[in-house]
């Protein structure tokens, strides 16, 4: 993220930038647009692994696609990628460490009574509409 | 405007310093979000009973919103391109369009919001709202400190001045939206 | 020093030049955009907030010391005041002083100096952030005259205590102290991206990646830190600012909350934030030991990979602090061999600046005795902290006056020490006229003796099982024998004889400012670009702006006469 290259020349106004090239943007917004409607549509199928694939794996294109075509991260200099990536990074991190306390039910010497009541709820009421 | 510093107008790293600025604040939001969307995943895959309130959202405005503000970005890029060209009215008017659309996905959320409330579904009302409200109300004060911002620029790019700054608004307003592009799915879709 | 390349004025600067009408003192000094004007401010503002936090620390140790006593200057402590001192003392002195005076006093004062740039890449967002400093600073001093008083549920502010007015009794004053928290980080993240962006971009000509002085360097890699650690803090405040105020249950387990969750969320910020103060001090450290040493820095790249290393590692160790919470141990395994292993990167460092101190030419000015005290102090803090890192020699030293003294072992080195010896080193280039030696060294000895005294007895208060936060041990028989009531005494004594040494500091500080001898250009004869400029630099620090031409350590070079060599000085 810190890994500036130090041109020796230095430009001392801003304006000197190279211009990005603009593409079809209508193009990639009727893209984006699609794939929401495949989004909504997907999970109406009503098939979990289908579900995952179109809410999550839709998402994650459609922010490629914006960071790439309406960001331009890709022109811009290798460490804003690096430096967006380092902070997902963290984020997985902080995630695969507090995770495996915050997922369960019961730990060591504590338990969440909230969570606990609510499933059992949750089981009676699926168990009840099961028997209907 | 005001005289700059040389410190300004020098980029070593080979970016005009506000640009490379606005992608230091993205990092740190992506952070911000982070925080906030990971402890909701984990809150949502830690216990089933979690899901049963999200059946409650409305998956329909949430579809609306993200086309709202999907289209606004194309705006936003639009302006972009714009501003390059020199076309400083251009840019404006793109830029209004764009904050036209925030103006928009903010009226449909405070319906939304409103006949949530009227339901009984508070932010006090179980966890999933909480996290419900905090998040995209967290993400609608971006929109809204977007829009004053996109309104500042504009009024300056319609004299033509300073248009690298529509590009940097554009920049916050692209990553406003893919905060939304994640939420929709957290927040509507997965049921 | 004499050729640098003339920059083009622009217009509006050519009519600065013109105009030198003097501008009122709310304009000079409040309202400045200047980068020295504002780094200045914090580290006044920083300084005030350090005599709060010392007197709210003599309050609470002279009740620990003396239970019961009417304390002077303050009356007696009742057990909710003695738990709003401990906190507000915690918080204050991690986010009012040693973030303020580290980081953005100095970080404001010093990047633009030392990468050869007139002011910061943004001023005005840089005078922004420390008005939003000052409002956080003013909104935590408003916490402790509402009702019910300031917020006493730790620095950390775990719930259910910062949760619910219900337990922490202090209902305004846990807002108040959430929203000023969160002020300060927004200050700071400003303030941050601000010093990250101008180091990036705003860099003389001529200076490359490895020309950077090292304390730059440490300053924008604690930015850097602050500002990937401090999102899901961020988003934790919120969420706790509305289980406080709305009702919600983030945290309340018994209405489907998660605290251990918090306890995540803060330690995620918390512990790489105390890389956030130490990377600073280091930096400060480096500065000073090779000037002082007439001594390249030993391994100039080895030290950047090694804080790059450290900064990285640091975010893999925050759960150490929860060992006793009921954290998955699985988990507290990985966390114990990350902590362990975040000491070697640490230790390379100290080593470093030890063989840079080895064959030197070494003068023991007033900043170079702070320096080698970081050193020396902060080598107890590190190595204490071995035995906190392991998951089960913790089980039994968590939250014992061990604990406390280990971090004051490493805080106390950063924040205080690692800030006088800043303050003594730059004096000159900041007030143009240089401290008084002899009262720097009796400041000096009064403040570092007494440093050792107050926590070395507090080691063993641990070691006996005496617990933090305890109001009157005179309620734990087997805590209240007289041995253990006695180091407790001599703690206290020797804090009230460290405070009292501050004076001296005062003093050399304001008398100094008129009657000390004239510094000059560059009293230390020290080769980075602030010493190439007037002391005080006047506003755009250079007439003309520098040109680099090598790194900022070449003391001693063969074959030249001096034994320093600007970085602007041509080949």
């Amino acid at each position: 993220m810190t890994s500036q290259q130090a041109h020796d020349s230095h430009l001392e106004t801003a304006a000197a930038e190279p211009h990005v090239h603009h593409g079809n943007y209508v193009r990639i917004w009727v893209i984006l647009v699609v794939l929401l409607v495949a989004s909504v549509l997907g999970p109406m199928l009503g098939h979990p692994i289908v579900t995952l694939v179109t809410a999550f794996g839709i998402a994650i294109v459609k922010a490629y696609l914006v960071a790439k075509n309406f960001m331009h991260i890709n022109v811009a200099p290798r460490f804003v990628g690096y430096l967006v990536a380092t902070c997902l990074l963290f984020m997985l991190l902080f995630f695969a460490g507090t995770a495996p306390d915050v997922m369960r039910l019961e730990g060591t010497r504590w338990e969440k009574p909230g969570w606990i009541e609510a499933n059992r709820s949750h089981e009676a009421g699926s168990r009840a509409a099961t028997g209907h | 405007m005001s005289a700059r510093p040389i410190a300004t107008t020098r980029s070593a790293a080979g970016m005009p310093t506000g640009r490379l600025a606005v992608w230091w604040v993205i990092a740190s939001e992506i952070v911000i979000f982070g925080g906030l969307l990971g402890s909701y995943v984990m809150f949502r895959l830690g216990h089933d009973a979690f899901a049963d309130q999200a059946a409650h959202t409305n998956t329909w405005i949430g579809a609306f919103n993200t086309f709202v503000l999907l289209t606004s970005s194309l705006f936003a890029v639009l302006g972009h391109k714009a501003a390059d060209a020199g076309d400083g009215r251009r840019a404006a008017r793109m830029l209004y369009l764009t904050a036209a659309g925030g103006m928009i996905f903010l009226t449909a959320k405070a319906f939304e919001w409103t006949t949530e409330i009227q339901h009984g579904f508070t932010i006090s009302a179980h966890t999933f709202w909480s996290f419900y409200y905090t998040a995209a109300g967290l993400h609608a004060l971006h929109v809204v400190a977007g829009i004053v911002i996109m309104l500042i620029v504009a009024a300056q790019a319609r004299k033509n001045l300073e248009l690298q700054r529509v590009e940097l608004i554009g920049l916050y307003w692209h990553f406003v939206d893919v905060v939304w592009i994640f939420l929709f799915p957290l927040l509507y879709i997965a049921k | 020093m004499a050729e640098s390349i003339p920059v083009a004025p622009s217009p509006a600067r050519a009519h600065d030049h013109e105009h030198p009408a003097e501008p009122g003192f709310i304009r000079k000094y409040l309202l400045s955009t200047d980068h020295k004007v504002i780094g200045l401010q914090y580290m006044f503002t920083g300084m005030a907030m350090a005599l709060l936090g010392g007197f709210l620390a003599y309050v609470f140790r002279m009740q620990l010391a003396f239970p019961g006593i009417d304390v002077p200057l303050f009356g007696v402590v009742s057990p909710n005041e003695y738990n709003s001192l401990i906190t507000n003392h915690g918080a204050i002195m991690i986010f009012w002083v040693a973030m303020p005076v580290l980081i953005a006093a100095f970080g404001n004062y010093l990047i633009p100096l030392m990468i050869g740039a007139d002011d910061m890449a943004f001023p005005r967002l840089n005078r922004l952030s420390y008005q939003l400093f000052l409002v956080s600073a003013l909104v935590l001093l408003a916490s402790f005259f509402v009702e019910g008083g300031a917020f006493g549920g730790a620095w950390t502010m775990y719930p259910p205590l910062s949760a619910s007015s219900e337990f922490n009794q202090t209902p305004l004053g846990t807002t108040l102290f959430i929203c000023a928290v969160a002020l300060e980080f927004v200050a700071f993240l400003m303030g941050g991206i601000n010093f990250v962006t101008t180091t990036m971009n705003s860099r003389a000509p001529g200076m490359r990646m490895y020309d950077i002085p090292m304390v730059v360097w440490m300053i924008v890699l604690a930015s850097i830190l602050f500002m990937a650690s401090v999102g899901p803090l961020v988003a934790g405040a919120v969420m706790l600012l509305f289980d406080h105020t709305l009702g919600t249950a983030f945290f309340d387990p018994q209405r489907g909350g998660d605290p251990i969750l918090w306890q995540h969320l803060f330690w995620f910020f918390g512990h790489p934030e105390v890389y956030v103060v130490l990377l600073p001090a280091v930096g400060i450290v480096a500065e000073i030991i090779t000037v002082f040493a007439r001594k390249k820095l030993f391994a100039y790249k080895t030290v950047l990979y090694t804080a790059f290393g450290t900064g990285v590692l640091s975010f893999t160790v925050w759960a150490h602090h929860q060992f006793i919470a009921g954290i998955d141990p699985r988990m507290a395994n990985v966390f114990t061999i990350t902590t362990l292993l975040i000491s070697v990167p640490i230790a390379e460092m100290m080593f470093v600046y030890i063989a840079t101190l080895y064959g030197g030419s070494i003068q023991l000015a007033t900043p170079m005795l702070w320096a080698l005290a970081f050193i020396a102090e902060f080598l107890i803090g590190g190595v204490t902290g071995i035995f906190l890192g392991a998951s089960g020699s913790d089980i039994y030293l968590h939250d014992t006056y061990f604990v406390l003294a280990h971090f004051h072992y490493t805080f106390f080195p950063i924040a205080i020490i690692g800030s006088f010896a800043a303050i003594s080193y730059w004096y000159p280039k900041m007030f143009g006229r240089m401290l008084n030696e002899t009262l720097g060294k009796i400041h000096f000895w009064g403040t570092v003796i007494p440093f050792n005294t107050i926590f070395i007895p507090l080691f063993v208060l641990g070691a006996a099982g005496e617990h933090r936060r305890i109001w009157d041990f005179a309620q734990f028989p087997e805590l209240a024998s007289e041995p253990l009531r006695n180091l407790d005494k001599v703690a206290t004594v020797s804090l009230v004889i460290m405070l009292a040494f501050q004076a001296v500091f005062l003093f050399n500080f304001f008398w100094s400012l008129r009657r000390g001898q004239k510094a000059g250009k560059n009293p230390w004869h020290a080769n980075t670009l602030e010493w190439t400029t007037e002391s005080p630099p006047p506003h755009g620090n250079w007439k003309q702006m520098p040109t680099v031409y090598r790194g900022p350590y070449e003391y001693s070079v063969p074959g030249r006469d001096a034994d320093f060599w600007p970085q602007n000085e041509p080949a």
